[in-house]
């Protein structure tokens, strides 16, 4: 049974989706998925505690070896973040139960537990597999069921903003697999670790670097870089709230992890350091995504599309962590990756909970609301808190161990500029804070009030954990450590 | 009670905590609330006391947590000046307790409960920057001290409020992200540690970065209100007068020039400062500070805003005395902390009293007002010979050993600075108690009988201060031996 984790991480909650359809009453099937991911969760978890024993696990799916069969590796980069999307469609599943319930018509709760076991599916493919190809399957996976995720929103824009979503996406899919074809053209092989051994013997051909390129950008729009993230905003601003919550914790920070998985194992870093001039272009536009989304940020109306730019400008972060090329700050990255996730499932969820209550995310809708919710609103600041970075939350974390990244690389100008930017992240935080605690409220009614606990406990664990995880960093920086460390090692690189 | 000197350290700063709990869940009932913020400021004062009678009898007091960051964790640690600085705040919270219970009764302000709550918050964050072992614990009740006090400023919610609020957060925050935090991290990658070490962590070779952070951490601890950046505590008047008296004349303040005097001696150490050329630029800026706020404050017309200009001058004061490099210098700079902080709150808690009792803000409308408030009055005329610096008040002495240190390091210019602003001091002070004891109302010759002295607490609390300030002089023996002792800490280390 155990060596058989890594398939069965997979494979759980994929046969979870269609057990959902058969099901159909509401009640139970919210109840089974949450019972399904659950589940997976406590598999991830499993799975972490073995690679931090062995390094690495492999499992040959169908007992055929690695270069002809499917090989799945779970290292501590993945073990990581495995154990990141597990725990976040856990937990937004339970806050789901009472949301979705107010949100969705009686006859979507189906769809929408079947969509949402199938992206956690993907997701959790596409960290798990060591294949090329395998990737694009999990990440088709992923991306169809988030369609279909955001598409449920009961706004009718949601429709739209699913429809370009899925343009862009599958724009960013098509370049990913002609990438994946080509390096198939040059190398015959689809094992990322065999593609790793043959690819430096044709590196030069412009076939590996166009394939190379196709590839990074189809990466680059699934992860919402800057200027790719067109569709994000308005996809994360219609979708269900818990939805929202979902892809906005999980979805980017595996398209990121696709993209350091490709970077380092397949490619090397070395090569993508001399060949490419890929540093300079992403130093660029992660300082410009981090500062043009901060901003934009700032004027929104709406807080769901606040946050979700805001989500940019932190992807933007993310990139600029893995463009120093150093090992420091690849842990930045990956430090940033956890944490980011901790702050938005929180924030969304809170969201939600007013969202259930209220029925509407404008930020004139939380006028006066502190008084009213609270506890969401508590959250809400202290989601905030940690967005800004203020030392005690995890945001704090990420951003010493970028700026101390950025100071060993010797950026300084960069330095001043991330420093700016979370003054970028006052500003809208604090509007929030303004129309909260200092506005009349719009309406009073008795109904307004906390969310149910079904809500109010996620919401508030994951609160918990934006400070647990800024308090005691030993997890989240020792495994993104090791994995950065690994990631130079295999790549040829000396840190 | 015997406990551990360790825990006793440790309730220091768990005990104001622990009240704002005591606070929020007694919210409902007012008296036993500003009960049990009484009992915790008493507690709070014995707590500090025995600290200071350990300290006395030469005990090391200090607690070190497990790493949050590798390499890095909370500390805390008992040194004179630190103990300067939360003896004078615990002292000053419970006698500002006392006033506010007046005052907001008096003023029937909304939002008590909060407004205790967060004014305990804010007490817990300035014990914790008082007793910090190192920078990054500094810093985290730095941070936590801006958050606190920001509720407290917007606290009438109006647009004006709300205005005040965003200068007073944009300022402090700004300056400690993007000066402060820079610094921080500067320093820890240049030396590899953030404690406070007597003497210094610098050493030779690190005169070129020392040289870049010094000014980092001079503008960067905003809190010091040094010119350019003391826009934020003119605006921060907009709170209810106790705020103004405890936290920005005492507790917000303080701890910043605190903090400078901690980073000059702790951080840089006297013969670095020495041979740094930027030294004496910042001094001369902080002269700048002291002649300019002086001159600033005379053209004020609203007695809260002329007492906020009083407070820029009266810091640049300290942070002139941190940046002289001698030891008379630093010796006034920590006596002036206790000083100033006495001669100041008394003139808020008058400006309350009056505002109170008379519903006058403006200076002009005070003339004839010493018939009236003959107490407030005479308090009032203490104060301000306290902070000009005249005998039979406290003032007296610290201003004596600034200006010996100018003397000692040379500075004559600065000694002049130093001189003319004490004129300064007796121009824009002095006409205020003597125009309202000397002058006649035009307007109101016994036509309003309903003003007479302000709410007994408020009374009895501005009494206390003022009584103060003329102990301070008589008895200046306590205050006098902390600072000597934290004068040779620093002198006379390993050299």
């Amino acid at each position: 049974m155990i060596e058989h984790l890594p398939i069965l991480q997979v494979i759980v909650p994929l046969l979870g989706a269609p057990f959902c359809l058969l099901v159909r009453v509401p009640r139970l099937v919210s109840r089974f998925a949450l019972l399904v991911s659950t589940l997976t969760l406590l598999i991830s978890c499993s799975l972490l505690q073995q690679v931090l024993k062995h390094q690495v696990i492999i499992y040959e799916l169908g007992g055929w070896a690695a270069p002809w069969g499917i090989e799945y590796r779970i290292d501590y980069l993945n073990g990581y973040l495995l154990l990141l999307v597990s725990a976040m469609g856990a937990i937004v599943l339970v806050a789901a139960q009472s949301s979705i319930r107010r949100e969705l018509p009686h006859n979507r709760h189906m769809v929408f537990y079947t969509s949402y076991l199938l992206c956690l599916t993907g997701l959790l493919g596409i960290l798990a597999t060591g294949d090329a190809f395998n990737v694009f399957v999990f990440l088709e996976i992923s991306s169809l069921s988030s369609y279909t995720l955001i598409a449920l929103g009961n706004d009718r824009r949601a429709l739209t903003a699913s429809y370009q979503y899925l343009i862009m996406g599958t724009i960013g899919a098509t370049f990913i697999i002609i990438g994946v074809g080509l390096m198939y053209m040059m190398t015959g092989t689809l094992n990322m670790y065999d593609l790793a051994e043959r690819l430096p013997q044709v590196h030069h051909s412009k076939t590996v670097l166009s394939a190379i390129g196709f590839f990074i950008v189809g990466v680059c729009l699934k992860l919402a870089l800057f200027p790719l993230h067109l569709w994000l905003p308005n996809a994360y601003a219609f979708a269900p709230s818990v939805a929202t919550a979902f892809l906005a914790a999980t979805s980017t920070k595996v398209a990121v992890y696709v993209l350091i998985r490709f970077i380092f194992s397949v490619v090397g870093a070395e090569f993508v350091a001399t060949v490419l001039p890929l540093q300079d272009i992403f130093v660029v536009l992660g300082i410009s995504g981090i500062f043009a989304a901060s901003v934009a940020a700032i004027y929104q109306l709406n807080i769901k599309r606040l946050f979700a730019y805001s989500s940019v400008a932190q992807i933007g972060y993310m990139i600029l962590g893995l463009a120093i090329g150093t090992p420091l700050g690849l842990t930045a990255t990956l430090l940033h990756l956890f944490n980011h996730a901790l702050m938005k499932a929180a924030l969304f969820l809170a969201i939600g909970g007013v969202f259930y209550r209220v029925g509407s995310a404008q930020l004139s809708h939380f006028a006066g609301l502190g008084k009213q919710m609270p506890w969401t609103m508590a959250a809400i600041v202290a989601g905030g808190l940690s967005l800004i970075g203020v030392p005690l939350t995890v945001g704090f974390v990420s951003k010493w161990y970028l700026i101390l990244a950025l100071l060993d690389k010797g950026w300084w100008p960069v330095t001043v500029l991330v420093l700016i930017s979370s003054l970028l992240a006052v500003i809208y935080v604090w509007r929030i804070v303004e129309w909260v605690y200092f506005a009349p409220p719009r309406i009073i009614l008795d109904e307004i009030k906390d969310p149910p606990l079904g809500q109010l406990v996620p919401i508030w664990l994951l609160v918990f954990a934006n400070f647990y995880f800024g308090i005691d960093t030993s997890l989240t920086v020792g495994i993104s450590e090791l994995a950065a460390q690994t990631l130079f090692v295999i790549s040829g690189v000396s840190p | 009670m015997n406990m551990s000197p360790d825990t006793i350290l440790l309730l220091s700063i768990l005990v104001p905590l622990a009240g704002v709990a005591g606070i929020v869940v007694t919210g409902r009932w007012p008296n036993l609330r500003e009960t049990v913020s009484i009992c915790t400021g008493v507690l709070l004062i014995y707590l500090v006391s025995t600290l200071y009678r350990l300290n006395g009898e030469g005990v090391q007091i200090g607690w070190i947590s497990p790493d949050l960051l590798p390499g890095l964790s909370l500390s805390f640690q008992i040194e004179p000046l630190g103990l300067i600085f939360s003896l004078v705040a615990s002292y000053l919270w419970l006698v500002t307790t006392v006033y506010a219970i007046g005052y907001m009764r008096g003023h029937g302000e909304e939002n008590q409960t909060r407004f205790y709550a967060c004014f305990a918050i804010a007490i817990a964050a300035a014990i914790g920057i008082a007793h910090s072992g190192n920078l990054f614990t500094l810093f985290i009740f730095y941070e936590a001290l801006t958050l606190s006090t920001y509720p407290l400023v917007t606290h009438a919610g109006t647009e004006k409020a709300k205005l005040g609020g965003r200068t007073y957060l944009g300022i402090l925050l700004t300056t400690s992200i993007l000066f402060l935090l820079l610094a921080i991290i500067g320093t820890w990658y240049v030396t590899g540690t953030l404690d406070f070490q007597a003497g210094g962590v610098f050493d030779d070779s690190s005169k070129l970065a020392a040289s870049i952070l010094l000014p980092l951490y001079i503008f960067g601890i905003g809190k010091a209100a040094i010119m350019p950046f003391h826009r934020w505590l003119p605006a921060a008047m907009v709170a209810p007068t106790p705020v103004s008296a405890l936290l920005h004349a005492v507790a917000v303040v303080k701890a910043g020039v605190f903090s400078v005097l901690k980073v000059c001696t702790y951080i840089f150490g006297f013969d670095m400062l020495a041979q740094l050329p930027i030294t004496d630029f910042l001094l001369y800026l902080a002269g700048g500070s002291v002649i300019i706020a002086s001159l600033v404050a005379m053209r004020q017309d609203n007695l809260k805003a002329r007492l906020a200009y009083s407070t820029i001058s009266q810091l640049s004061y300290i942070t002139v005395g941190a940046l002289l490099v001698s030891s008379s210098g630093a010796l006034g700079g920590a006596l002036h902390i206790a000083m100033h902080a006495f001669g100041k709150i008394t003139l808020f808690f008058c400006a309350g009293a009056i505002m109170v009792a008379a519903h006058k803000t403006e200076i002009s409308q005070m003339h004839g007002l010493g018939r009236r408030m003959p107490i407030t009055m005479t308090a009032f005329f203490i104060g301000s010979l306290s902070i000009i610096g005249l005998p039979p008040c406290g003032g007296t002495w610290s201003k004596w050993y600034l200006m010996i240190g100018t003397i000692e390091s040379e500075h004559w210019l600065l000694m002049v600075v130093l001189m003319a602003s004490s004129l300064l001091n007796i121009a824009y002070l002095l006409p205020i108690p003597l125009k309202a004891f000397f002058y006649d109302n035009p307007e109101d010759k016994g036509r309003d009988p309903s003003i007479r002295e302000a709410p007994l607490p408020s009374l009895i609390a501005l009494c206390i201060t003022a009584l103060g300030c003329i102990v301070l002089f008589f008895y200046p023996q306590p205050l006098f031996d902390l600072a000597s002792q934290f004068v040779e800490a620093s002198r006379f280390y390993g050299r």
